[in-house]
């Protein structure tokens, strides 16, 4: 049996650190802290259909916001008109309001280019380059324009320190990357994104695909990384974002019914809709 | 058969034999065409055999002394008009090709191009011969009317430039073609991850779709090119020589490229034969030793193609057991 | 990118910065014109600079036998090309320009061929798809791909030098008591037909192979034998993309050029006679530019009239038979 997610949270608040949690005290409910993203009257199309209806949201600095909802009710969507990966859709379309840091970054002079450097993005399936474990972290700095062999060594470490992967592969970091376990390589891809030196880590179910032990060490790097990142993680999976998050949304059709603090969203529910997709009824 | 034992309804017996018999049929027609493929390949090779020796490869064609006449004007040639051919195709090729699967938007223009390449593809070879004779030999006569002495170079007239640049354009849809394929088959993700760092679109194919399809844009440039090397019609048509005793540039062996460099300028402006058309000459010889010295011929360009194809199968394998989605 | 020092400082990972900046020190989302976005909007201009060279061939194509041919006909009537029955450029006196004897050479070396090639291409295809294992399929497949990377003159060699004197002969000239020439259309026919079978296999194969399993299955189900089902049920699902690949075939037939010179000869003769020489458009295309016809004089354009008939042959066959396949993807895909 699972256990209970009023579970979860209990063990989750008891097993934070002190500082940790001050940390997360601090920012109160969303509101009252500058919001790193945030999301005015957001509607989205895909040619004809509309996938979003509506989206206002507001992410907050340094904390874990987890995106939950049935599948296809949009939350993939959404995550992906943050760092504007929907672009590349033929048909795509925008209205509505999507700010970073009071950037809207849908204004026409945008450079898409720099805003997914400072907003990374983890996918679903881990997706390494064929390449070596070294080469796929030093991707970023290197298409930023590093070629400093000792600077690219340094930043490699440090991230893959980071995504606590330095343990496993510091003696084989020339070897292919497509060799390390499923769990590995998700790791990989986290270390790849946090090369770049992102605000803001989207990530699109990263651990749909891993077995339960790998699954556990994202979680523990996610709850790790919220220290430095504002992190927004898509999952269809209630217990982890009960886990990892601070604030959790609720969506449902394209539509956001809910947003609260995790603990306040799974325990007491405002809207009807959530309370049946928490308890189970449908999804 | 196993139904048999269920019935034995003699029209279902016949049906049964009917089947067996299609099947034999089936099975005879495949082996034939592969029989009569090692026929062809035996049997050129047996009436070739008295003349394939090193003499064959580095001696020139000869009408007074057809028995120590070689193939070295036309294996000079065709090396020259393939390392051209390539040097024009490849860039553009793939060029046009990352074009249409990583740009392009879905919209009229592309349609029209895609749709255009469809049907260069199934041009006959003899219309590009037609093509290129009169953009490249006779430059439409805008240097007066053909033949005439060429004014540096132009136009280019019946020299290894002309035939290379006739047969890249022959070459260039199976290339475009081919290439699109190999692109195609990249997954998605390793794009996006790569847009997601922050890569800029050029970063993303630069780095990372071209290097993962190499394989098979490489094998498809292979086999492209293998078909330019078995091309004879368009040059025949731009005025290709059958009887050369010369090759491009003079360099005719592999030392002569750093004793004589001045040759690997003139070779492209120089005139030329190729490996089949020596052969379509020898052929068309009534002699019973041209046709032998014919059967040679094509023993060894079809030596080429089989290392060419050797090559293209090597490095789709050397690659592929990289490279695992 | 800029390559400044403050952004490889802060690349270097050794400390976590860029979260921690105040909003004035982030990197800004302004797009700057930079030497990058130059760069990246000019490759893609060159890129789409070798696409467009597609489209300029064939503009150049049609454009030079475009205006040749308007030049040949202001010389020789329409009527005369398409009503005269007689195909003799080089005469001195009287030159006349018929097509129907280049047509005719055509057409039946494209017909042999397809007599050849269609059942051969298709039956193997049909074996390959629907009776030989999948390891036998394995080598099968690329062997009988060989066939269509032979180049096109060791054909023309094989029908000239072994089909011939060894075959064709023996049987109707010694046997049936026929005259055969050295040259003739039977034997390039065959090779002919011999070189389109792969093309033919391979595309078949294809349209079989994507006929629903489901619809084998219904068939066996319903007490079909393997026959019934490959003939009475696979095959008429595939007819469609079976003719399109018959079409494609054909159209390199026409098209083929190097084997037929070489083994059928350059008489142009309007005969129906399979075991005498003959001239294809090809051919006669190839016998004129080994030839010493000056630039400018009819029966140098006369080459552009027949090339240009070529091409549109080719093309309507080719755009025919990509219409037929594309409907037919539609349909089961």
């Amino acid at each position: 049996m699972l256990p209970s997610l009023s579970q979860v949270i209990a063990e989750k608040k008891a097993g934070q650190p002190p500082t940790h949690g001050q940390g997360a005290m601090s920012h109160g409910t969303p509101d009252t802290s500058q919001p790193k993203i945030e999301t005015r009257h957001l509607n989205f199309y895909y040619g004809q259909r509309q996938a979003l209806f509506d989206i206002s949201i507001q992410v907050p600095q340094r904390n874990v916001t987890a995106l939950i909802g049935p599948s296809g009710c949009g939350k993939s969507t959404f995550l992906r008109t943050l760092n504007r990966m929907n672009d590349i859709v033929d048909g795509a379309r925008v209205e509505g309001l999507v700010q970073l840091d009071g950037t809207d970054i849908y204004r026409p002079n945008i450079d898409v280019v720099s805003l997914r450097k400072r907003v990374g993005m983890v996918f679903q399936k881990s997706n390494p380059f064929p390449k070596s474990v070294f080469d796929n972290v030093a991707f970023g700095p290197r298409i930023a324009g590093l070629t400093d062999r000792k600077k690219l060594g340094e930043i490699v470490e440090s991230c893959l320190k980071r995504a606590a992967l330095w343990e496993e592969v510091s003696h084989r970091l020339k070897d292919s990357a497509l060799a390390l376990s499923g769990g590995q390589q998700q790791r990989l891809c986290i270390a790849r994104a946090l090369a770049t030196d992102p605000e803001v880590l989207l990530m699109d179910e990263p651990a749909s695909a891993l077995d339960p032990a790998s699954t556990a060490r994202v979680e523990d790097l996610i709850f790790e990384l919220r220290r430095n990142y504002t992190i927004v993680i898509v999952t269809h999976n209630m217990q982890q974002a009960a886990r990892v998050s601070e604030f959790t949304a609720f969506f449902f059709q394209g539509r956001l019914i809910e947003m609260d603090r995790t603990d306040q969203l799974f325990t007491k529910p405002k809207e009807k809709e959530t309370e049946d997709y928490i308890t189970g009824r449908f999804g | 058969m196993n139904e048999t034992a269920f019935s034995t309804d003699p029209q279902l017996a016949a049906r049964h034999r009917w089947g067996r018999m299609f099947e034999w049929a089936c099975a005879i027609a495949t082996w034939l065409c592969l029989l009569i493929l090692a026929t062809m390949l035996l049997g050129v090779f047996i009436k070739g055999w008295p003349h394939l020796n090193w003499g064959f490869l580095t001696h020139f064609d000869s009408q007074i002394e057809p028995e120590t006449a070689g193939i070295k004007a036309g294996l000079w040639g065709s090396f020259w008009l393939i390392v051209l051919t390539a040097l024009f195709a490849i860039p553009v090729g793939i060029g046009a090709a990352v074009y249409l699967e990583e740009y392009a938007k879905a919209n009229w223009v592309t349609r029209l191009i895609q749709l255009n390449i469809l049907n260069l593809a199934g041009v006959p070879s003899v219309v590009y011969g037609i093509l290129g004779v009169t953009v490249f030999g006779h430059m439409f006569g805008l240097f007066g009317d053909w033949p005439r002495e060429p004014v540096w170079h132009l136009p280019f007239g019946d020299k290894v430039l002309t035939g290379a640049l006739t047969l890249s354009l022959l070459i260039l849809p199976v290339v475009i073609i081919s290439t699109q394929e190999a692109l195609r088959s990249i997954p998605a993700s390793l794009r996006h991850s790569s847009l997601a760092l922050g890569a800029t679109q050029w970063q993303t194919i630069r780095y990372q779709v071209l290097p993962a399809s190499l394989p098979g844009i490489l094998t498809g440039i292979i086999l492209a090119l293998s078909r330019a090397v078995g091309e004879s019609a368009p040059l025949i048509m731009i005025g290709a020589l059958t009887y050369v005793s010369s090759t491009p540039g003079n360099i005719g062996s592999v030392t002569d490229f750093f004793t004589k460099p001045q040759g690997i300028v003139e070779a492209p402006f120089d005139r030329f034969t190729a490996m089949p058309l020596v052969i379509y000459n020898w052929a068309s010889q009534p002699d019973e030793i041209y046709q032998s010295l014919s059967a040679a011929g094509i023993v060894v360009l079809l030596l080429v193609l089989l290392l060419m194809n050797t090559t293209a199968v090597i490095i789709r394998q050397r690659f592929q057991n990289w490279i695992r989605w | 990118m800029s390559n400044t020092p403050d952004s490889e400082s802060r690349a270097t990972g050794a400390r976590l910065t860029s979260a921690t900046l105040s909003p004035a020190e982030r990197p800004s989302l302004q797009k700057r014109w930079s030497l990058t976005t130059l760069k990246e909007q000019c490759i893609r201009l060159v890129l789409f600079c070798c696409a467009l060279l597609s489209v300029a061939t064939t503009a150049g194509i049609i454009l030079v036998l475009f205006s040749e041919t308007l030049l040949f006909f202001s010389q020789v009537s329409v009527l005369s090309f398409f009503g005269d029955t007689v195909w003799q450029p080089q005469s001195q006196d009287n030159p006349r320009f018929g097509i129907w004897p280049l047509a005719c050479g055509t057409f039946l070396v494209a017909g042999i061929a397809g007599l050849i090639g269609m059942p051969l291409g298709l039956l193997s295809a049909l074996y390959l798809s629907e009776y030989a294992s999948e390891r036998s399929r394995s080598y099968l497949k690329p062997t009988l791909e060989v066939l269509a990377g032979i180049p096109s003159i060791v054909y023309g060699y094989f029908a000239l030098v072994f089909l011939t004197p060894y075959v064709l002969q023996p049987i109707f000239m010694n046997a049936l008591g026929f005259e055969v020439g050295g040259f003739n259309v039977l034997s390039a026919g065959i090779v002919v037909g011999i070189m389109i079978v792969p093309t033919i296999s391979s595309l078949s194969e294809d349209v079989l192979r994507s006929v629903p399993r489901g619809l084998r299955e219904a068939g066996l189900a319903l007490g079909s034998t393997k026959f019934d089902v490959s003939v009475r049920i696979v095959l008429p699902a595939a007819l469609s993309g079976i003719m399109a690949a018959f079409l494609l075939a054909l159209s390199r037939a026409v098209g083929e050029t190097m084997a037929v010179t070489i083994a059928a000869g350059s008489q142009p003769d309007l005969s129906l006679n399979v075991l005498r020489s003959i001239e294809t458009m090809t051919a006669y295309i190839v016998m004129v530019s080994l030839g010493e016809a000056a630039a400018g004089s009819i029966e140098y354009r006369s080459l552009y009239v027949v090339a240009m008939s070529l091409f549109l042959i080719t093309l309507v066959m080719n755009i025919i038979a990509r219409f037929i396949l594309r409907r037919y993807r539609n349909v089961y895909q």
